[in-house]
Order: structure tokens, then C-alpha cells, then sequence
């Protein structure tokens, strides 16, 4: 289960619209080992695509030694959909190098509403799995 | 002295669960041949026919080596490289 506070599944969201047509990526960092991601950090899709996502590898490099100064992992990994369900594409499957992560996915197809979902990508195998939204400084699920 | 080679969490399986290993060499090409003596392996995961995989990103230091000189990159003892698997989907 990933447990997620309301204001960084909001600056998910708020990315995933204001890139919208184009896939939005960024990761929410936290305590190695931990659930419970702390730190939106907010990436460019090097490909500004609609329908594809990569990080920019320099910006990556950066993040990436920043959470291991902090001990941190990336424990969401989270990128959206623009035309179809939030739901893992075979290219993003082929791609999940991260075993540990939780893979969010959002999807912007609607203009009124956003999916907002989390999975678990490992040897090629999608799990989806729970996602329970707290509010800041709560330890327990309120969803 | 020799060149530090930091593996992420997913390549951890050729290096028995190490977050680092070491090697030697002059480029990276040689580098990764050297640690593939010991890790049995690894080179495939980063090299393919055409030189480095598109979904790895190795890092020299501080820099990309795509804008180096990829695998003919000139190493030497001290450096650190970082591997990092790209983040991507579609």
C-alpha cells in the first residue's frame, strides 16, 4: 500500500494538468524502505511527448545523489497519462528499472476528473495496489 | 588506486548486492570488460551491439558520457562512475 499526503498527490495532479497534452514525470522521494513518500520533486519529460517520458539524464543524476546524501529512494515514481486510462503501457513496463518503487500513474483524458492510481512493477509483472491519502502530520488512512 | 563504479539497486544481483564495486581500465570499455571478470554479467546489462544500451545512463564523475565520448570515454583511477537506469515510459 502506498500511503501519500493529500498536498503532494495535489502537486502531482497540478503537474500532470499544467503539462497536459504532454506526459508529466517526477518522483516523491522519502526514507529508504518507507511507504510513505515526503519530497515532491517536480522532473522534465526530456521527450515533451504526449505519449512518451524520460527524464533527463542530468537532471536525474542530480536528484538521484541528492536522495543519497539524504538517504533517501525514490518511493513514488510518478508520470500521467494524456489520452488513456492510468493504467501501465507495455513501454512502461519494459522500461520499470526502479524494483522498489511505487509506480503512480495519472491520467488527464478527462478534463473534469483525474485517475490517480499506484502499482508495483517487478520482473515485468504490474500489482496495483492501494493508495490511502492522508492529511499532513496524520499517521492513519482516511482515503 | 582504481575507479569506483556505483551499481543501482536493480544490477545489484551481478555484484552480489554491492552499491559499489571497483575496476580498472583506460576507457569505459575497458572498464566494464574488467568488471565483467568479476561480475559475470553486468556488461551485457549496460552494452549492447551498438555500443551503450539507450535506457542506461552512465555517468563520469559528474557528466553524462553520451557527451563524452560514450564508451571510448577515457577513464582513470580516482574517477567514479555511476550507472543509472533511465526512468522512462510511455
Amino acid at each position: 500500500m502506498l500511503m501519500i499526503e493529500r498536498a503532494i498527490v495535489d502537486q502531482i495532479i497540478a503537474h500532470a494538468r499544467a503539462d497536459h497534452p504532454d506526459e508529466a514525470c517526477g518522483v516523491v522521494a522519502g526514507p529508504i524502505g518507507s511507504d510513505r513518500p515526503t519530497r515532491f520533486v517536480r522532473m522534465a519529460n526530456a521527450e515533451r511527448s504526449p505519449t512518451f517520458y524520460r527524464f533527463d539524464s542530468m537532471e536525474q543524476f542530480q536528484v538521484w545523489k541528492e536522495m543519497d546524501d539524504r538517504d533517501e529512494e525514490p518511493v513514488v515514481i510518478y508520470h500521467s497519462h494524456t489520452a488513456t486510462e492510468a493504467y501501465p503501457s507495455r513501454t512502461d513496463v519494459s522500461y520499470a528499472s526502479e524494483p522498489n518503487a511505487h509506480y503512480v500513474l495519472v491520467s488527464t483524458r478527462e478534463a473534469d476528473e483525474t485517475e490517480f492510481r499506484s502499482y508495483r512493477i517487478v520482473d515485468g509483472e504490474i500489482t496495483e495496489e492501494e493508495v490511502s491519502i492522508v492529511e499532513a502530520g496524520e499517521s492513519d488512512s482516511v482515503n | 588506486m582504481a575507479i569506483e563504479v556505483r551499481i543501482p539497486t536493480i544490477l545489484r544481483n551481478y555484484t552480489d548486492g554491492a552499491k559499489a564495486v571497483e575496476g580498472g581500465g583506460a576507457t569505459l570499455d575497458e572498464l566494464f570488460t574488467d568488471l565483467e571478470g568479476r561480475h559475470p554479467g553486468l556488461r551485457d546489462r549496460l552494452v549492447d551491439d551498438k555500443g551503450l544500451r539507450r535506457f542506461v545512463n552512465v555517468y563520469l564523475n559528474d557528466e553524462d558520457v553520451r557527451f563524452l565520448g560514450g564508451l571510448e570515454t577515457k577513464v582513470s583511477d580516482g574517477d567514479t562512475v555511476t550507472v543509472l537506469p533511465a526512468v522512462a515510459g510511455g
